[in-house]
C-alpha cells in the first residue's frame, strides 16, 4: 500500500506583522510550520500503514527551505519525502499548483510505485481555498473524497474505500475505487510523536529534490506565473473605520450603573431591537 | 536490537552545544546533539552581540555567510539618573576594519546557520527532543541519556550538558544545585522595527556600522541590573534586566521597568517611529565565579549558561559559551586521539584549559563583583544621581565662578556619601574588580 | 492562491490582458444555487443579491445553476432564485444527482459552463462548494479566487475579488485575467441576503445530465444527519455574544452562555479559545470560523484582531467589552465598554433579564 501525503510550508501566521512605513510582510523571523490541517492528513496515512503495511512518502513543492518541512514530517514516521523546487514555480495559484504536484505525483508513481491515496489537509491557513486536492484528484483522475473524517474500511485487493464524509447537515457514508484522493478534515485524529528511531532517520534521510524536469514537467507555460489564470493586482491594509466607538462613561459607576447605560445605547442604536429580544426570550 | 551508541552526545543547540558539537564533528567523531526547541535558537534569547573572535577560533571564515546584522564601531556606557545620563562613548574608524571584531546578530537566525553549520560537519541534529534523564553504569559513570520520545535510549561515551542557564538535566542527576534567586538575572527584551535609513542617520552610521549602548543607573529602580540598547540592522534592541532575587523583594515586574526605560528620556527619541515587533524574556546566570557548578566528571561536562559563564561586568556571555564548548569539544577530540576514557580525571584536562583561557581568566578577576553590587545598591542608586548633579552643575554656564562650581560638587558629594564612604566604595571597587 | 504570488508587473500584467478569441462570447453572472437534502442553502440567495450588483454593472443577465435529483426541490429554488433577482435559471435534474457526490455534479456544472458560457460564476464556500468548485476550475483549466471579502467590476469589464492574504493581516485584489469563467467562492454571511421580490419570475432552461450510473465510480451508501439539538446555529443568529482570552479562564464563558440566553442569542468565542480548548470548533467566530451577521454582537475580553474583525465586521451593532483600552476590537466596534468583562457581563444579563421581564408582565 503505498499513500503519498501532500504538504505545505507555510508562515506561522498567528506571529506575521505588516511593516507600519512600507507595508510589507515582516517575514524575517516569523517561524515557518507544516500547514496545521496536514498533520490530520500525515497522521492518518501513518494510521494506514499501521494496519495495512506498505509506505508513505511526503511530497512539497516550494521554495528549498521546505525541506525543513518534509523533515519533520520524516520525524513522524514517514518513510520518505520528495521536494518539489525551481524557479520556475515562483507566483503559482492553486490550477498551477496542482499541474506541478500532480506531474510529481506521477513520477513518484513511476519511482517508487503508483499511489494508492492521495492525501492533502482540508486547506492552508494560508491560502484557504482547498483547492489544490480537488485540482490534482481531477488530473490524475483519481477519485475525490473531501472533508473525510475517517476511514471505515480499505480492501486493498479489490481497491474499494469506504469513507466517512462531514456534508452540510450531516455525514455521508461513501465508498469508492482506488486510487482516491482524500482530504482529511482537521480534528480527526492526533499526530504522532516520532520515536527515538523515527527522529535518527530523519534527521539522516536524504530528501529527493526535483526540479521542474526531474519531476517530469515538460510545459513550464502552465507553471508558476505563467500556468496561473488568477493574478493579484493590490495587496493593501483594510482601511480604518471613520468614526470610532462610543464609549460608555465609566468614572464613578458601579457595573450595574454600567449595564444600564450601554442597555439604553443599545436599545436606542438599534430601534425594536427590544420586541425582538422579547419574541426571542418568549420562545418564538 | 543494536542500540545506537556515539562518541559524544550534546544536550542543547545553542552557542555552547553548537561550538562543541561542531568542534567533534569536524574531527571526524560521531556527534548526536539534542535541543527541546522546535529549531535551534528558538528556546534562545540575548541582546545579541557576536563576538568574532570567540567564533573565529571555530569556524574562521563564519563572514561568508552567516547573518549579521552590524559590526560595531561605536560602544556608549551610560550611567543614567530619572532624567538624565552621563556617558562614555567610544566610536572609532579602527573598527571599520576587514574581519570586524563584534557584531550585532538576531539569535534565532544566527544559531539557525551555526547549526546548518554543525549538520554539514556531520553531526546529526534531533529537534523538539528533551533529554530527561543521565543513564549512568552501576559505577555512577554518564553513559548516555534519555529522551521524551518513546523508544530506546542513546548511548555515547560522554555528554556535554550545554543545556542553558535553566537546565534541569544538571540538577536532576545531583550535579548542580538549584539556582539561587541571587545568582540568576531576569532579562526582558523587545525588538523594534525601523527602516533602515532612519537607524543610519539617528545613530550617525553608515553601510553596516552598528552602536551599543549599555546602560546603568536609577533605571533598575535599586535592584541590581542593566539595560541596553543594540542597533541592528533594521530595527533596535532595547532590554533590561535584573537579580531574580531583587525582582521578588521589591515587587516590581519586569516588562513595568522595561516599559519605564523606554520613556526615559535619553532613550524614547531614539525609538521614535518604531514599532514592537517581539517581546521575550530569559534568564541570564549572574552568580559569578562562585556559582560555577562543577564541570566534569565521569562520562559528563559542563559548557555555557549551564556552567554560569557570563562576564556580568563587561556583559560578556555568548563568547564565553562559545569558547567553552569550543574546549570541551577540544578536549574530548583530545581523549579519542590518546584512546583514553572520559573519566573525571581525564576531562580535568577541560577544567585546566578553560582555567588557561581567558572564560576562568575573566570569571575569576570579577568574582568579587555580584556580591559588591549586591551588598552595595548605592552603587546604582545613590552615585548615578550624584554623578548626574555634579555633571548638571559643572557644564550649565551660570555666572558662578568655577572654583565655586567645584565646591557645590565636593560639598554635594561629602553630603550624599562622605569623603569615608567614598573612599571606602572606591576601596571596595578596586578590590572586587582587581 | 499561493502566498508566493506578488502583484504582477506592468509587463507581464500587460501580456496577459487579451482575452483569447475563444472566451469573448462568454456572458453573464451565474450563482451555483446550492440545494441539498431538498433545501436551498441561504448563503446562494446571499449570492444572487451580489450577483445581482454585478450583473447590473456589466449590463447583463443573471442567472442561477440549480443541480439535483428532487424535481420538486428544483422547482422551488428555481422560484427563489427569481425571486432573489436571478433573470434565468438552469436546471439539471437527474435521479443520479440525488445525493452530492462531485463526480456527477462536477460532470453536470462544467457541462452547464461549457454549453452556456457564463463570464463569471459565483459558489458558496460550503463544503459542497468548495469540494464542486475545485473540481469545476480545474477541469475548465480557468481561475478560482476563494473566500472573497468584496466582489467588484473593474473599468475593463473584470471581476476584481477581495480577499483576505497572509493570514488576513491584510487584503489583495484578483483578477482572472485571460480564461473564462472568472469563478469565486464566498463564505455564508459575508454577503447581504437581499429582499425578496415574492412573485418575481423569469425563464428556466433544462439541461439533461450526460451520464449513467454504472459509470459512476463513488456511491453513498447512506447518509446520517446532525442531531440538531446542542448544535451552534451561529451564523444566522440574530444575537451572538462571544468571548475570548479576556475573560482568563473556561468557566466565565458561563458568563457569555448566560447572557446569550437572555437574549436567546447564540453564543461563541474567538480562535484562541478552540485552541486552549475552552470551546469547541464549531462556536469559533471569525476568519477561520464562522461569519456572523446579527443584529447585536456583544464581544467580552476580545482583543479584536484583524482576523476576528472579519468575522463580524457585518454585524448591525457591535458592542465591545474589554479592559485594554487600546485593543484593536475598540477600532471597529460601535460601542465600547472599558472594563472587567466579569462585571460587566452579569450586570448586563441582570439588567436585561429586569427589562425583558418587566415588558413582558407589561404586554
Amino acid at each position: 500500500m503505498h499513500s503519498v501525503v501532500c504538504i505545505k510550508q507555510v508562515p506561522d501566521s498567528a506571529q506575521i506583522r505588516v511593516h507600519p512605513v512600507t507595508n510589507t510582510i515582516m517575514r524575517q523571523g516569523v517561524p515557518t510550520v507544516i500547514n496545521p490541517y496536514d498533520l490530520f492528513a500525515i497522521e492518518e496515512a501513518l494510521r494506514l500503514r499501521d494496519r495495512l503495511g506498505g509506505t508513505v512518502t511526503v511530497l512539497t513543492m516550494g521554495p528549498p527551505s521546505a525541506e525543513e518541512s518534509l523533515r519533520k514530517a520524516l520525524t513522524f514516521g514517514a518513510d520518505r519525502a520528495v521536494l518539489l523546487t525551481d524557479r520556475f514555480f515562483a507566483g503559482s495559484d492553486t490550477l498551477a499548483t496542482s499541474y506541478a504536484l500532480a506531474q510529481a505525483l506521477r513520477k513518484i508513481g513511476e519511482s517508487w510505485g503508483p499511489p494508492d491515496l492521495v492525501f492533502t489537509g482540508k486547506q492552508t491557513i494560508d491560502g484557504d481555498t482547498a483547492q489544490v486536492g480537488p485540482g490534482i484528484a481531477r488530473r490524475l483522475g483519481l477519485n475525490q473524497l473531501t472533508y473525510v473524517a475517517g476511514i471505515d474500511a480499505l480492501d486493498l485487493g479489490a481497491g474499494i474505500i469506504t469513507v466517512r464524509r462531514r456534508s452540510e447537515g450531516g455525514v455521508q457514508e461513501l465508498t469508492t475505487r482506488l486510487p482516491a484522493l482524500i482530504t482529511m478534515l482537521e480534528g480527526t485524529n492526533e499526530i504522532r510523536r516520532g520515536r527515538v528511531a523515527d527522529a535518527l532517520r530523519a534527521a539522516r534521510a536524504e530528501v529527493t529534490i526535483w526540479n521542474a524536469a526531474q519531476a517530469g514537467i515538460t510545459e513550464l507555460t502552465l507553471c508558476g506565473l505563467r500556468g496561473s489564470p488568477t493574478v493579484v493586482k493590490r495587496v493593501f491594509a483594510p482601511t480604518a473605520r471613520a468614526e470610532t466607538a462610543a464609549f460608555i462613561e465609566l468614572r464613578d459607576q458601579t457595573p450595574a450603573d454600567i449595564a444600564e447605560a450601554l442597555l439604553a445605547e443599545i436599545t436606542t442604536r438599534l430601534p425594536g431591537i427590544e420586541d425582538e429580544l422579547l419574541r426571542h426570550a418568549a420562545g418564538y | 536490537m543494536e542500540q545506537e551508541r556515539f562518541d559524544a552526545i550534546v544536550v542543547g543547540a545553542g552557542p555552547s552545544g553548537n561550538a562543541a558539537a561542531y568542534t567533534m564533528a569536524k574531527a571526524g567523531l560521531k556527534v548526536l546533539q539534542l535541543e527541546r526547541g522546535e529549531y535551534p535558537g528558538s528556546k534562545n534569547v540575548q541582546g545579541a552581540i557576536l563576538y568574532a573572535d570567540a567564533l573565529e577560533k571555530i569556524i574562521p571564515d563564519f563572514r561568508e555567510d552567516a547573518p549579521l546584522e552590524r559590526h560595531v564601531i561605536e560602544q556608549r556606557v551610560w550611567m543614567m539618573d530619572d532624567a538624565s545620563h552621563t556617558g562614555m562613548h567610544y566610536r572609532s574608524d579602527s573598527f571599520n576594519e576587514e574581519k570586524p571584531n563584534r557584531y550585532t546578530i538576531i539569535r534565532s537566525q544566527f544559531d539557525r546557520w551555526f547549526s546548518s553549520k554543525v549538520r554539514e560537519a556531520g553531526a546529526t541534529l534531533l529537534c523538539e527532543t528533551t533529554v530527561t534523564e543521565l543513564l549512568k553504569d552501576t559505577k555512577g559513570r554518564v553513559i548516555g541519556v534519555r529522551t521524551d520520545r518513546s523508544g530506546d535510549t542513546l548511548l555515547a561515551d560522554v555528554v556535554v550538558l550545554a543545556e542553558g542557564v535553566n537546565g534541569l538535566i544538571g540538577q536532576r542527576a545531583g550535579l548542580r544545585k538549584e539556582l539561587k534567586p541571587d545568582h540568576v538575572a531576569l532579562a526582558v527584551k523587545e525588538m523594534h522595527f525601523l527602516p533602515q535609513d532612519v537607524v543610519e542617520s539617528r545613530f550617525n552610521l553608515k553601510g553596516d556600522e552598528g552602536v551599543v549602548i549599555e546602560a546603568m543607573g536609577t533605571i533598575t529602580q535599586g535592584m541590581t541590573g542593566t539595560a541596553f540598547l543594540y542597533t541592528n540592522r533594521e530595527s533596535i534592541s532595547v532590554g533590561i534586566g535584573c537579580l531574580v532575587g531583587d525582582f521578588a523583594e521589591k515587587r516590581v515586574k519586569p516588562y513595568v521597568l522595561l516599559d519605564a526605560f523606554k520613556n526615559h528620556p535619553s532613550i524614547r527619541p531614539l525609538l521614535e517611529g518604531s514599532e514592537i515587533r517581539e517581546y521575550v524574556a530569559h534568564l541570564i546566570p549572574e552568580g559569578g565565579y562562585h556559582a560555577i557548578p562543577k564541570l566534569t566528571g565521569d562520562g559528563w561536562l559542563v559548557a555555557g549558561d549551564a556552567g554560569h559563564f557570563v562576564n556580568a561586568v563587561h556583559r560578556e556571555g555568548s563568547n564565553l559559551a562559545m569558547t567553552s564548548g569550543r574546549l570541551a569539544g577540544e578536549t574530548i577530540v583530545w581523549l579519542k586521539r590518546r584512546h583514553e576514557d572520559c573519566t573525571a580525571a581525564n576531562l580535568a584536562e577541560y577544567d585546566r584549559r578553560l582555567g588557561e583561557s581567558f572564560v576562568m581568566k575573566d570569571m575569576k578577576k570579577y568574582r568579587g563583583i555580584p556580591g559588591l553590587l549586591h551588598r552595595n545598591r548605592h552603587f546604582l542608586d545613590v552615585y548615578p544621581r550624584m554623578i548626574s548633579r555634579a555633571a548638571q552643575i559643572w557644564f550649565r554656564v551660570d555666572g558662578t565662578d568655577k572654583r565655586s562650581k567645584e565646591g557645590q560638587i565636593l560639598g554635594d558629594l561629602r553630603k550624599t556619601r562622605g569623603i569615608r564612604g567614598l573612599v571606602g566604595d572606591a576601596f571596595k571597587l578596586a578590590r572586587a574588580w582587581r | 492562491m499561493s502566498e508566493t504570488a506578488k502583484p504582477a508587473p506592468t509587463g507581464r500584467a500587460g501580456m496577459k490582458k487579451q482575452l483569447p478569441d475563444r472566451f469573448k462570447p462568454y456572458r453573464h453572472v451565474w450563482v451555483y444555487v446550492e440545494v441539498e437534502h431538498g433545501a436551498i442553502h441561504p448563503v446562494s440567495l446571499e449570492l444572487l443579491g451580489e450577483g445581482r450588483k454585478l450583473a447590473d454593472k456589466l449590463g447583463c443577465e443573471l442567472a442561477g445553476a440549480i443541480i439535483g435529483g428532487d424535481r420538486a426541490a428544483l422547482q422551488d429554488a428555481a422560484v427563489a432564485a427569481w425571486a432573489h433577482g436571478a433573470d434565468l435559471v438552469y436546471v439539471t435534474a437527474d435521479p443520479i444527482l440525488e445525493h452530492y457526490r462531485n463526480e456527477p455534479y462536477t460532470r453536470a456544472l462544467t457541462a452547464l459552463v461549457e454549453t452556456y458560457q457564463p463570464e463569471i460564476l459565483l459558489l458558496g464556500a460550503t463544503v459542497l462548494g468548495r469540494d464542486l468548485a475545485g473540481s469545476v476550475a480545474t477541469t475548465l483549466l480557468t481561475g478560482l479566487t476563494a473566500d472573497c471579502t468584496e466582489l467588484a467590476i473593474d473599468e475593463e469589464r473584470s471581476l476584481a475579488a477581495t480577499r483576505p492574504t497572509f493570514g488576513g493581516s491584510l487584503l489583495c485584489t484578483i483578477h482572472t485575467l485571460n480564461v473564462r469563467p472568472q469563478m469565486a467562492t464566498i463564505r455564508p454571511r459575508v454577503m447581504a441576503l437581499p429582499r425578496p421580490q415574492p412573485g418575481r419570475v423569469g425563464r428556466l432552461v433544462e439541461h439533461p445530465l450526460d451520464l449513467r450510473e454504472e459509470d459512476i465510480v463513488t456511491k453513498v451508501l447512506r447518509f446520517l444527519p446532525d442531531r440538531d439539538s446542542g448544535k451552534a446555529q451561529l451564523a444566522y443568529a440574530d444575537v451572538v455574544v462571544a468571548g475570548g482570552v479576556g475573560l482568563r479562564s473556561a468557566e466565565n464563558l458561563q458568563l457569555v452562555r448566560a447572557l446569550a440566553e437572555v437574549l436567546g442569542g447564540e453564543w461563541g468565542g474567538s480562535r484562541p479559545l478552540v485552541q486552549k480548548g475552552w470551546m469547541t470548533a464549531d462556536r469559533q467566530i471569525g476568519q477561520t470560523g464562522k461569519t456572523i451577521r446579527p443584529r447585536l454582537y456583544i464581544a467580552a475580553g476580545i482583543s479584536g484582531a484583524i482576523q476576528h474583525r472579519v468575522g463580524v465586521e457585518g454585524a448591525d451593532l457591535i458592542v465591545a467589552i474589554n479592559n485594554d483600552a487600546k485593543a484593536p476590537i475598540f477600532d471597529f466596534a460601535h460601542v465600547g465598554v472599558v472594563a472587567d468583562a466579569m462585571e460587566i457581563l452579569p450586570a448586563l444579563t441582570a439588567a436585561f433579564r429586569r427589562r425583558l421581564s418587566v415588558n413582558r408582565l407589561a404586554g
